[in-house]
């Protein structure tokens, strides 16, 4: 099912934070949403979950969203928030089991512990099921945090800056399970990141946010300019080519000149 | 593989029954209290004399019993010790989903204002209304009505600023202290035998149960547990954050109002015949989630074993200790509960919050 979003804007009160942007995202797609801090790029996911209520139309699946029932929505949007706050200690299992709630009433059947089973096996934290929440790395607590959102079963992911508090490996292991998933399930997944080469490698397409206002969106290759950096990150940038990806150098920061 | 996974669910599965026996474990305790309250008393009733007039109380005609031990279990005892577990079961599951719903260890009737509003009223008729036009009645609304006045107005002051758990938690301290300065007013403005009187309410007791306030709380508290065990999965996702928990399809300003509402009910219904019965709504969720793990849907009901059992057990020592002589059982409820709260506290290493 395809994500449509045409014509979205929000704003705080009179403070104007996304104006008419239109992107798509198809299934099987992985969108990079990139822009410097402010930009509208956590905004944009939520008016998109309906977490924010937008004007303009987000269409999915050719349905408005902001008719859906709430447990419909969740049914189809999974949503995986910047913060990597999680409130109250509970165990692994259960902060995963959590993404089941959509799909139950109250008991929890064997289908869906052996969904929790099988993802907490697919991102290799099977070891952690038992632990706190609060005892576990930051790492971790992420992937825990995109296990519950793919035990939800949804059509769609939203993640804000899911590799952003990561270090090296656990910013490439995020990246791979997403792909994969998105990949082998054939859902959509729409992605708020930073940092422009983990886009430039592992998304389809990516959409530049630039002062609420989209900035380019296109193939990796076509967007992630010399010219796009310095405009919209005020950043001066090498680009070259490295495995038939875009490889950017940042150079200096040529805003406060 | 497989049979990892197997494991894993296998494990779950452990943990759920563990938490069934942890309720059944209190179950048997606060049967065996109940019967040992029922008897122990300075009338010094045997057992079998106890059975006989429980028996003849429930199938009259059928069984005989002394009479005088008949008056003292179903007109003093019996009603009190069961409105010490429904009240107890009560309080605890009010505060059990005040914390959930405002994510804060803190939260309970007590720290929320509704129970000093409670104080209030009852002060406001005991000074205000002369005990010969029967204060009991007018106490008892009093006190109910300003609870639930104020429930509306932590309602009503958080709407303005988004129904967030801090703005609710915020809204409650202010009202707590509020009603807090307006009680001491009272009490300061009152005489000597008024402000006795109002210190002793704020005591808490279960000297003036009865069967029809019995009946009343059960009601109240029988229907409401019920509602928010139903309602436990969206406490367990606001447990991960507002925004989580509304992408997994909670409606978070109306569950948050929903269950708020329901618990400062229970805590009003029960603390207008009682006076403050504090320390059960804030302390017997920590123990079930030290003993049982945080997952609402066992936790809120489990908490309401605990409370029970507390209570049960605080005014049994509350009357037995310095017999003829019977302490407000408000006070023995920390003696009672904190001993095993520390235990668990401190043999429990990981973090449970």
């Amino acid at each position: 099912m395809n994500l449509e979003v045409a014509g979205l804007s929000f704003s705080y009160e009179d403070h104007s934070v996304l104006s008419d942007i239109s992107l798509e995202v198809k299934g099987g797609e992985l969108v990079g949403v990139l822009g410097p801090n402010g930009c509208g790029k956590t905004t944009l996911i939520k008016c998109i979950n309906h977490i924010l209520v937008p004007r303009g139309s987000v269409l999915f699946g050719g349905q408005d969203v902001a008719r859906m029932g709430s447990t419909e929505r969740a049914r189809l949007f999974a949503y995986v928030p910047q913060a990597l706050s999680i409130g109250m200690a509970m165990t692994v299992f259960e902060s995963v089991l959590m993404g089941r709630r959509p799909h139950i009433r109250w008991g929890v059947g064997e289908p869906d512990l052996g969904m929790v089973s099988e993802v907490l096996e697919r991102l290799k934290i099977s070891d952690l099921a038992f632990r706190k929440v609060t005892k576990i790395s930051g790492g971790e607590r992420q992937k825990v945090m995109i296990a519950r959102a793919l035990v939800q079963d949804p059509s769609l992911l939203l993640l804000d800056e899911p590799t952003s508090a990561l270090d090296l490996r656990h910013q490439l292991e995020v990246m791979q399970i997403i792909r994969s998933v998105v990949n082998q399930k054939g859902i959509g997944a729409l992605m708020a990141m930073h940092d422009l080469n983990l886009a430039a490698r592992y998304c389809d397409r990516v959409v530049v946010l630039h002062r609420g206002r989209i900035a380019g969106q296109g193939v990796p290759s076509a967007i992630l300019t010399e010219k796009l950096i310095r405009d919209v990150y005020g950043v001066s940038a090498r680009v070259g080519r490295e495995d038939g990806y875009p490889l950017i150098v940042p150079l200096e920061s040529i805003a406060s000149v | 593989m497989q049979n990892d996974g197997e494991q894993i669910a296998g494990q779950y599965l452990r943990m759920q029954a563990k938490r069934l026996l942890f309720v059944a474990v209190l179950s048997v305790l606060i049967l065996l209290l109940a019967v040992g309250s029922t008897i122990i008393g300075s009338a010094g009733l045997t057992f079998g004399e106890v059975f006989a007039a429980v028996l003849a109380g429930i199938f009259p005609g059928m069984f005989s019993a002394d009479p005088l031990a008949f008056t003292i279990v179903w007109d003093l005892r019996l009603h009190r010790v069961l409105f010490a577990v429904v009240a107890g079961f009560g309080l605890a599951v009010a505060g059990a989903v005040m914390q959930g719903v405002l994510r804060n260890p803190l939260a309970s009737p007590f720290t929320l204002g509704i129970a000093s509003a409670a104080t209030f009223g009852a002060a406001i008729a005991i000074i205000f209304v002369p005990t010969a036009l029967s204060g009991e009645i007018a106490l008892v609304i009093s006190a109910f009505s300003m609870s639930a006045l104020a429930a509306l107005a932590i309602y009503g002051l958080s709407r303005y600023r988004g129904i967030s758990a801090e703005s609710m938690v915020l809204a409650g301290i202010i009202l707590m202290y509020l009603f807090g300065a307006m009680t001491s007013f009272l009490q300061y403005t009152g005489t000597t035998e008024q402000l006795q009187a109002v210190v002793f309410w704020m005591f808490g007791s279960l000297q003036n149960t009865s069967w029809e306030k019995l009946a009343l709380v059960s009601l109240v508290v029988g229907v409401a547990t019920p509602l928010l065990v139903w309602r436990a999965w969206d406490l367990n996702a606001l447990g991960m954050g507002d925004q989580v928990a509304q992408s997994l399809g909670v409606k978070v300003e109306q569950t948050r109002t929903l269950h708020m509402m329901v618990a400062s009910l229970i805590t009003a219904s029960i603390i207008c015949f009682t006076g403050t019965i504090g320390f059960i709504g804030l302390v017997s969720p920590h123990i079930t989630r030290l003993a049982i793990g945080g997952d609402h849907r066992y936790l809120v009901v489990a908490s309401g074993f605990v409370g029970a059992l507390i209570l049960l057990g605080a005014d049994s020592l509350a009357r037995t200790i310095l017999a003829p002589q019977i302490i407000p059982v408000g006070i023995m409820t920390a003696f009672i509960g904190i001993p095993f709260f520390l235990y668990l506290f401190m043999r429990q290493k990981e973090e449970y919050w």
